[in-house]
């Protein structure tokens, strides 16, 4: 090779190596291959060379001015690669833009939590009226007309025989009239008392259990809310059955836990008392099955029920009922 | 129901402490509400000494005292003739509320300051004599509280009785239970009654007329009492649950009911006119002034106790006015009644009166308790009042019940307990709480026990009653914890819970915040949404009686619901509000019926589309938004075949004419999406525009296929040709993109919406709309020539369809 030519090559190379940026690189690309650069001059000069060196020359020239042109598209490449990964950085730590940000209310997480717990057993959900026919509401379930028990849930009424459903109850009756035993149901549902304060709204939520099979007893009552529970809470929640009163259960049982807040100390949620109750349940009465035309000396059962809204406040820490209901933002967002 | 341990203390021995006992009774039912002690209101009451007397300047029988506290001394003044310098006495400090309900506070009495109080026994309800302030044992520690210094101890236990129990709306019926669970015996009051001969039949008698009502009436007269007060130990009983003390005869029978859950009632003699007792129901109409000075007015159904002419009480609920002991009152009828419980319970609920005895007796009494009780209070009243008891008592009692008994499976006790209790034990357990146990029949039924409850236990009708007796006497936390046998058959599939759950979660990923409001509404809330005369959203179910006015009706659209959050939200500065529901609503249909319950979706977006940030300034929502999620959701969904079209002026209530569209499938309509309509915001007081939609959540779930079945994908590419016409500006656009698409030229796999322009250079009243059509072969790689002549046939028909032009 023509020595020059091939110095200018070496040299451009070198050049090249040494360019910090993409105008650098510009810079030396033009030194050399621009209209005015050495090696397009080179080649101008040709005609000036002895005729039988001017073809090997040109040639050179012209390899040398693709492989120069070859190496700076390849510099540059490799420089805008690395800028790419680690030069010019953005900043991260701005916010992105913005994805939806959407909610389930609380009410509605903890229903599914105690719909799932109780389907993974093996009970079925099953839903009904709302406005209910005093007969399912309350007749059916024991509590005759002028019974004292009635006092015991402040209803309101549509008419003298229809009223809001004051309990998820109804369907224990609505199912049984539908079906043969087995019953496996649970019962989630809105309810409506007479009733407002701190821990009372109109409306509010239940979930009711009804279990009826042959050789049912109260220890499988006991068995099956004290699983409840453990999964619902911990597994440590200690838990104590009462006797309590419903008309439609018998024995009837009021379920407490251990005072989530204070462990048992006693404080202002649990009244001092270190119990919260939290469960009414009890075995299935006698009358119901005669209501239904289900034979009472065969098939035995236990039904349950849980304020839904109770279980949310206890569960996230909210001491006023109402803010279920009022849907300010700040609170749905919470959870 | 409020008790005292002390009280408790005269019918069985109690040697565990009060906590124990309250959580033992707890544990048998009897819920302890709260555990009190019941001189708590002594707490600001000290043992002071008066240091010094001098005379009141204003006033000649008063005078200055003043006392050391312990902790300083105050300036009392005092009107009391015993006090003396040296002398130790009670002082009750301001803040203290002494028994009789009075509330001491400092004062100025004839402009000289009091700071406190020196008291008597009677003031202090430590005992009768109210001559002076009480005296105290000068050894007694000057500042020591006066509870501690006289050793004044006594719990008060508030119980929760629940219905089922009347039996234990007695301290003797609590006392009962106590005995049950310390396995000792009760004592019942002891008292000897002197009655010899019937001298009573002579001077009065007594007519039940309404049997029904009244099935059993008994009497007693007591002759030359005096009226006076009652002596310590029985107001002091009274004071001790809350009583305030009135009179000897009255406080008997207050403190007998107590007692024996038996109410009582005392009239004047003199005050009956013909000295006799008619027992009937009132006429229609009827008024009577019972004790507490108000007219009620009576109807046939209620239950009245008269004398000769005239009503003298409403039976088992409330004496009356015109026959109420008084000071000089000598002759005394004292009844001890039994009263349907029935009958008394719609009396006391017509007449809006509740009362000690009614609510005894609509749960109902002991129905062979009226003689007991009735000597009991009759030997009071002789001891207290100093009269005389005619001999002989009077017991109407037309139809006398007897006791029935009930036979018990000890095999279906333990089979519906799940325990293994022995007859023996169960037998014993029945027996500790007065029930009567016989192991009737042959040795061969040794599975059976004949037990008999005590005429008291009102509730025990049925076998069951007594293994609910055996499983809270055994204790519940005795019976073992077992699992019932459940088949492993799976959880069953329900699709409308599995639909609304999914709406649920695929509205929060739209970024929807889920509201839950009131089933309630206003009455007037269908003007305020501006609902047409005839909407079936006019058929309200209404509440009889209603908390509030705007709870009195039962919702029948989910619309004011959130329109409400919203107005909450604004009102604390959240202005941007993305929300949904999903929930019931009540249409009356026929008002002898339950009303229909459909259940609805409803979203609605007001505010920014999104905020304003480094990425760009803020945007509001429109239209546009809310029918993008609806369309999100419908596709998530996988329902196609939904139309938009525009909802006619005519129909549009509370959303905008023009911006509100009806959805559709196959003809139904499913629901709609639009703008509130500018009124409709106004009635709810809102000042920013706010998109909505609304679905029938039971029109949508059948739509939604079971089943989802795989296509293959695609092998061959697909060929994209445009298509732009111009039309006239009103033509819904969903028309031209349906008009386009059809489906028998089964190599268009899709047609969509590419753009729409109005403006030059396109004429006034004209749109242009273009259209990309996808065109695709299952077999082949499709060409020109396959595709143009489709592609010419589609545009001559919208240009047919829609009398289109193409561009210049």
């Amino acid at each position: 090779m023509n020595k020059s030519i091939d110095q200018i090559y070496q040299k451009a190379l070198e050049e090249l190596k040494a360019a910090a940026d993409s105008q650098a690189i510009q810079n030396v690309s033009v030194r050399y291959l621009g209209r005015k650069g050495i090696i397009t001059q080179f080649l101008r000069n040709i005609s000036k060379l002895p005729a039988d060196q001017r073809p090997a020359a040109g040639k050179q020239a012209n390899e040398v001015k693709r492989l120069l042109d070859a190496a700076s598209t390849e510099t540059l490449q490799r420089l805008n690669a690395s800028v790419k990964t680690t030069r010019g950085a953005i900043d991260v730590s701005l916010p992105g833009r913005p994805a939806p940000g959407g909610s389930l209310h609380p009410i509605t997480q903890i229903n599914q939590r105690i719909c799932d717990i109780f389907t993974e057993m093996g009970f079925e959900i099953a839903e009904g009226p709302e406005v209910e026919l005093d007969y399912y509401n309350f007749e059916a379930l024991n509590f005759p007309k002028d019974h004292p028990a009635r006092d015991m849930q402040d209803t309101f009424f549509v008419s003298d025989d229809i009223v809001l459903r004051t309990h998820t109850s109804p369907l224990q009756i609505r199912t049984m009239e539908k079906q043969p035993p087995p019953v496996r149901i649970i019962m989630p549902g809105k309810v409506y008392r007479c009733d407002s304060d701190l821990t009372h709204t109109p409306m509010f939520h239940q979930v009711e259990g009804l279990l009826v099979d042959e050789n049912i007893s109260f220890a499988d009552l006991k068995g099956t809310l004290t699983a409840f529970v453990h999964q619902m809470f911990d597994q440590q929640t200690s838990l104590r059955f009462r006797p309590g009163f419903f008309p439609f259960t018998e024995p009837s049982a009021e379920v407490d836990i251990l005072c989530v807040m204070c462990r048992g100390k006693g404080c202002r949620v649990c009244s001092q008392t270190g119990w919260l109750e939290i469960l009414g349940s009890g075995m299935v009465h006698p009358a119901l099955y005669e209501n239904v035309g289900y034979d009472a000396d065969r098939y035995t059962g236990f039904a349950f029920g849980m304020g839904v809204d109770r279980i949310a406040m206890l569960k996230y820490g909210i001491d006023d009922i109402r803010k279920f209901f009022e849907n300010d933002l700040r609170f749905l967002s919470q959870f | 129901m409020k008790v005292s341990l002390s009280w408790l203390k005269d019918y069985v021995p109690i040697e565990i402490d009060p906590s124990d006992l309250a959580e033992a009774l707890t544990m048998v039912g009897l819920e302890i509400e709260s555990v009190s002690d019941r001189y708590g209101y002594l707490d600001t009451v000290h043992v002071g000494r008066i240091e010094e007397i001098a005379p009141h300047p204003n006033a000649d029988k008063l005078h200055m005292c003043q006392v050391d506290t312990g902790q300083g001394k105050v300036s009392v003044v005092c009107g009391a003739p015993n006090a003396k310098t040296g002398m130790l006495s009670p002082i009750a400090l301001p803040g203290t509320e002494l028994p009789e309900g009075f509330v001491l506070e400092k004062s100025v009495i004839r402009g000289q300051a009091s700071e406190g109080m020196l008291c008597s026994e009677g003031e202090l309800g430590l005992g009768e004599d109210r001559s002076g302030i009480m005296v105290l044992d000068p050894s007694l520690s000057v500042g020591d509280k006066l509870a501690s210094a006289l050793a004044l101890s006594d719990t008060v236990f508030e119980i929760e009785i629940t219905p089922n129990r009347p039996d234990c709306l007695s301290v003797i019926g609590v006392a009962r239970e106590i005995a049950a669970i310390q396995k000792v015996g009760l004592t019942y009051p002891d008292f000897n009654l002197v009655d010899k001969g019937n001298t009573i039949s002579e001077r009065t008698s007594i007519k039940i007329e309404a049997p029904d009502h009244c099935p059993r009436y008994v009497a007693r007269l007591l002759e030359d009492i005096t009226i006076k007060p009652s002596p310590f130990w029985l107001q002091e009983r009274l004071l001790s649950i809350g009583q305030r003390p009135i009179n000897n005869i009255v406080d008997v029978t207050n403190f007998v009911l107590m007692e024996t859950g038996q109410p009582l009632h005392a009239f004047d003699f003199d005050f009956l006119a013909e000295n006799r007792i008619v027992v009937r129901t009132a006429d229609k109409g009827e008024t009577f002034v019972t004790l507490d000075q108000k007219e009620r007015v009576l109807d046939p159904e209620m239950l009245m106790i008269c004398d000769g002419q005239k009503a003298v009480a409403v039976g088992g609920v409330m004496g009356g006015l015109n026959s109420e002991i008084e000071d000089s009152t000598t002759r005394v009828l004292l009844e001890s009644a039994y009263f349907n419980p029935i009958s008394i319970r719609r009396t006391s609920k017509r007449l809006g009166l509740s009362t000690d005895a009614s609510h005894r007796f609509e749960r109902g009494v002991d129905p062979a308790g009226q003689i007991a009780a009735a000597n009991r209070a009759a030997n009071l009243m002789v001891e207290l009042g100093g009269g005389r008891l005619i001999s002989g008592l009077i017991d109407e009692y037309p139809n006398p019940q007897s006791p029935k008994s009930l036979k018990l499976s000890v095999k279906n006790t333990n089979r519906l307990l799940g325990t293994q209790v022995q007859r023996k034990e169960i037998a014993k357990l029945l027996k500790s709480i007065e029930f009567t146990v016989e192991k009737k029949g042959s040795k061969k039924d040794e599975d059976f026990l004949t037990v008999t409850p005590p005429s008291f236990r009102v509730d025990i009708s049925r076998p069951e009653d007594l293994m609910e007796e055996v499983a809270r006497l055994a204790g519940y936390n005795n019976i073992p914890t077992t699992f019932p046998l459940m088949p492993a058959t799976g959880r069953p599939f329900h699709k409308e819970i599995d639909v609304r759950d999914r709406i649920r979660r695929l509205m929060t990923g739209f970024g929807f915040r889920e509201t839950n409001n009131y089933s309630f509404m206003h009455q007037q809330t269908a003007d305020r949404l501006r609902l047409k005369t005839d909407d079936p959203r006019r058929q309200r179910v209404d509440i009889l009686n209603p908390l509030a006015e705007d709870q009195a009706a039962m919702r029948t659209s989910l619309v004011p619901g959130l329109l409400e959050t919203v107005h909450y939200n604004f009102s604390q500065q959240i202005k941007n509000l993305k929300i949904f529901e999903i929930g019931k609503i009540f249409i009356n249909e026929n008002p002898r019926d339950l009303p229909s319950e459909p259940e609805i979706l409803a979203g609605l977006w007001t505010g920014s589309r999104y905020a304003a940030s480094w990425h760009g300034p803020a945007a509001d929502c429109d239209f546009y938004d809310i029918k993008g999620v609806v369309e999100g959701l419908l596709n998530a969904l996988k329902i196609d075949g939904i139309q938009f079209t525009r909802l006619p002026e005519n129909e549009c209530d509370y959303t905008r004419t023009g911006h509100t569209a009806q959805i559709l499938s196959n003809g139904t309509r499913l629901g709609l999406v639009g703008e509130i309509h500018p009124e409709v915001l106004a009635n709810y007081d809102l000042k920013q525009p706010a998109f909505l939609f609304e679905l029938h959540f039971d029109h949508l779930v059948p739509l939604i296929k079971g089943a989802k079945q795989f296509k293959p994908i695609p092998k061959f590419p697909a060929v994209f040709r445009d298509i732009t016409i111009i039309v006239n500006n009103d033509i819904e656009t969903q028309k031209i993109v349906a008009e386009g698409h059809n489906r028998a030229e089964a190599l268009v796999e899709s047609l969509s919406l590419l753009d729409v322009f109005e403006g030059k250079p396109i004429a006034e009243g004209k749109k242009s709309v273009s259209l990309r059509v996808t065109y695709r072969s299952p077999y082949k790689t499709l060409q020109d020539e396959d595709v143009t002549p489709i592609h010419q046939s589609i545009a001559d028909r919208l240009v047919k369809a829609f009398k289109a032009s193409l561009p210049a």
